[in-house]
């Protein structure tokens, strides 16, 4: 409280923080760490097998192969944090991504007009998932899994008999094949670095004068000088290669948008009461339906957009757009990085490491040849262990209530 | 049955901040209140005790709004009311807290204290819909001071890592935050060890020390003496008793819940002179 500002605050503090690191790992608040270790872990191991791994050609290809997963990972973060389940994310990315390439091709609509429609028709589905988990109290396991089976048969339907339309045209095709230059690269890396600092210091700056506590202002540095040292060497390693993808700007900056409106505004707040507690969230006089509807929304557009940069990537799109194991690692990224599966806990960031932690997994395996067999298997395994410690930890916590 | 109890005037209604008159409630063939008359004033402690099935917690939830009597008369500043819904009762000014607490583990301290009445930031920050959590910080830290709630140390804990005592303490501030005059506690030492239950007492003396009105629900007679001003009994569905807790037994409020014959003191006979 505020007498705690008074002297011996940087000591105290840095005690506290280590204190607050410990309980928060034994209690697994501490997601982004566990998961930054893990992928360490992942990449010494995989670097150790092949010195190509950690080439920049590999890692910004990582990033490519990665960016539509994390983006519809984090409409499920959404959904996870109401304690809610989104399965027919991967077909909604495979159906409103094939109705832009037929609005393309076959319509000859602007390409920009036509992923737009993608977007608007994932709102649309998620609207409808929604409306029946909210109105009819049907559980979304089971909308969205019955949503995903017609999706997938709409999606056949509307590629027609070849099953693949190829998209030749420009807009689409550039959102992951733009590389800006060097310079601008480190113009961003900077920009970023600022704006986190200004964010970090105002904020802390409104606090002291509100005579609350803040941490030392070392720890704030350290912290900042942490994500800044991050940034500058993913420039430096893109920057090797082909330069900072624009995919992954676009990536970051929904990343950022929707951590924003998590964690710093009064929708967000209320989606993590109604996944904490939705009956006190209820007599809190929060609408928890409006909530919920609003998220499903919001999911299924993420879907569509990381469907639409999953075709940009692929230069075309076909019956198996968003098929496969799409979904299942979709849902795999942010439940390994700390997101919890039984509501209130996570956060948006979870969705970009565990795509990640995933990718990472993948992509080491294809470069030492595994079959896929064996891809699965230890994904499979790497999931079931962070579940676990995952239901450890909440186990812990929960010993401390009662 | 149940004349006017040690109120000033005839009617009562007048002086008292919150009374009812004549509630009556039956869920089928089973009366649950009867004739039920109860009143409690400002700065003034009521406990409500009574027996399982005695009729307390129908009477907090038709006062709460969260369940409607058939008949009967609400008077709320000496004005007859009608609260039909939760929302018609928190907005004349009464609060409840219920035995569940309502709070969502996972959010913090303040985010509890604040949900669903969350503060913005002024100026272009509030295009951003951004959350003043320093403003609401403060009031958070000020709100629990005013309490003397001493034992939350740091306010940006998440409340599931709480004691009972701690969370109670959260919930009651909580109900504060809509300046209520009358508030209602069902069963808020329940399920506490001693010193937590120390706490919660205290919280609902510095309620009492702020002029409200106070209707707490208990079973527990030593904590209901410890803190209550007067005691109301329910018994099947009708007001059995009034005591002024000055002045009485355990035994004699401990016969007027069960309605032994031995217990029929000299207090009850007044009463129902």
């Amino acid at each position: 409280m505020s007498d705690e500002r008074d002297t011996p605050l940087s000591m105290r503090g840095a005690g506290r923080m280590f204190r607050e690191l410990g309980r928060k790992l034994a209690q697994g608040e501490a997601g982004p760490l566990l998961v930054l270790l893990m992928v360490a872990a992942i990449w010494t191991f995989f670097q150790f097998q092949n010195d190509r791994f950690l080439s920049p050609g590999n890692l910004t290809n990582l990033m490519l192969q990665q960016s539509a997963v994390a983006t519809i990972s984090i409409g499920i973060v959404l959904i996870l944090l109401l304690g809610e389940i989104d399965l027919s994310v991967g077909a909604v990315s495979g159906f409103c991504a094939s109705v832009m390439a037929v609005l393309i091709v076959n319509n000859h609509l602007p390409p920009a007009l036509a992923a737009l429609a993608a977007l608007v028709l994932g709102a649309a589905v998620g609207l409808f998932n929604g409306f029946m988990v909210t109105r009819f109290r049907i559980p979304s396991f089971v909308v969205t899994l019955a949503g995903s089976l017609t999706l997938v048969g709409l999606q056949l339907y509307v590629l027609g008999e070849t099953g693949t339309i190829n998209l030749a045209d420009s807009f689409v095709t550039r959102l992951t094949s733009t590389f800006f230059p060097p310079l601008i690269g480190w113009a961003v890396a900077v920009l970023a670095i600022l704006l986190t600092l200004a964010f970090a210091l105002t904020g802390r700056a409104r606090r002291a004068r509100a005579g609350l506590a803040v941490g030392p202002l070392w720890s704030l540095l350290v912290g900042v000088g942490v994500i800044g040292a991050a940034f500058l060497a993913l420039v430096a390693v893109v920057n090797q290669d082909r330069g900072l993808p624009l995919v992954v700007v676009i990536v970051f900056g929904l990343a950022l948008a929707f951590a924003y409106v998590t964690e710093r505004t009064r929708f967000g707040r209320h989606m993590f009461a109604v996944g904490g507690n939705a009956e006190a969230a209820r007599r809190a006089g929060i609408k928890i339906d409006h909530v919920r509807l609003m998220v499903f929304v919001l999911g299924s557009t993420l879907a569509a957009a990381g469907g639409v940069l999953a075709a940009s990537r692929l230069t075309a799109v076909n019956q198996s757009s968003g098929g496969s194991d799409l979904l299942l690692m979709a849902i795999a990224g942010p439940v390994i990085a700390g997101t919890s599966l039984f509501g209130g806990r996570g956060t948006v960031w979870s969705a970009i490491l565990g795509a990640v932690v995933i990718g990472s997994i993948a992509n080491g395996m294809d470069l030492l040849s595994y079959s896929s067999s064996v891809k699965f298997i230890v994904t499979g395994a790497v999931l079931i262990t962070a579940v676990t410690i995952e239901s450890v930890t909440r186990m812990r916590r929960r010993g401390t209530i009662e | 049955m149940t004349p006017a109890p040690d109120g000033p005037s005839a009617t009562g209604t007048t002086s008292y901040l919150l009374s009812l008159k004549g509630v009556s409630k039956a869920f089928g063939a089973n009366q649950a209140l009867s004739g039920v008359d109860f009143e409690v004033g400002a700065g003034e402690v009521v406990a409500l005790v009574g027996d399982n099935g005695a009729g307390k917690s129908t009477l907090v939830k038709a006062i709460a709004g969260v369940q409607l009597c058939d008949e009967g008369t609400i008077y709320f500043n000496g004005q007859v009311v009608k609260i039909s819904s939760p929302q018609d009762a928190t907005a004349l000014g009464i609060a409840t807290v219920y035995q569940d607490l309502a709070l969502c583990d996972n959010l913090d301290v303040v985010a509890n204290l604040y949900l669903g009445r969350e503060l913005f930031a002024k100026g272009a920050a509030r295009g951003a819909f951004f959350l003043d959590e320093t403003a609401m910080e403060q009031s958070s830290l000020k709100l629990l001071q005013s309490l003397a709630v001493t034992t939350i140390k740091d306010v940006r804990e998440p409340v599931g890592s709480l004691s009972g005592g701690q969370r109670q303490a959260v919930a009651i501030a909580r109900s504060l935050l809509g300046e209520p005059s009358v508030v209602l506690l069902d069963e808020p030492t329940a399920a506490l060890g001693v010193s937590q239950t120390e706490q919660v007492l205290g919280l609902i003396h510095e309620l009492r020390k702020r002029g409200l009105g106070v209707v707490i629900i208990s079973h527990n007679l030593e904590n209901v003496f410890a803190v209550a001003d007067r005691i109301v009994v329910l018994r099947l569905g009708r007001r059995s008793a009034t005591f002024d807790v000055r002045g009485v037994s355990r035994e004699d409020v401990v016969s007027a819940i069960t309605g032994a014959e031995f217990g029929l003191g000299a207090s009850i006979r007044k009463e129902s002179a």
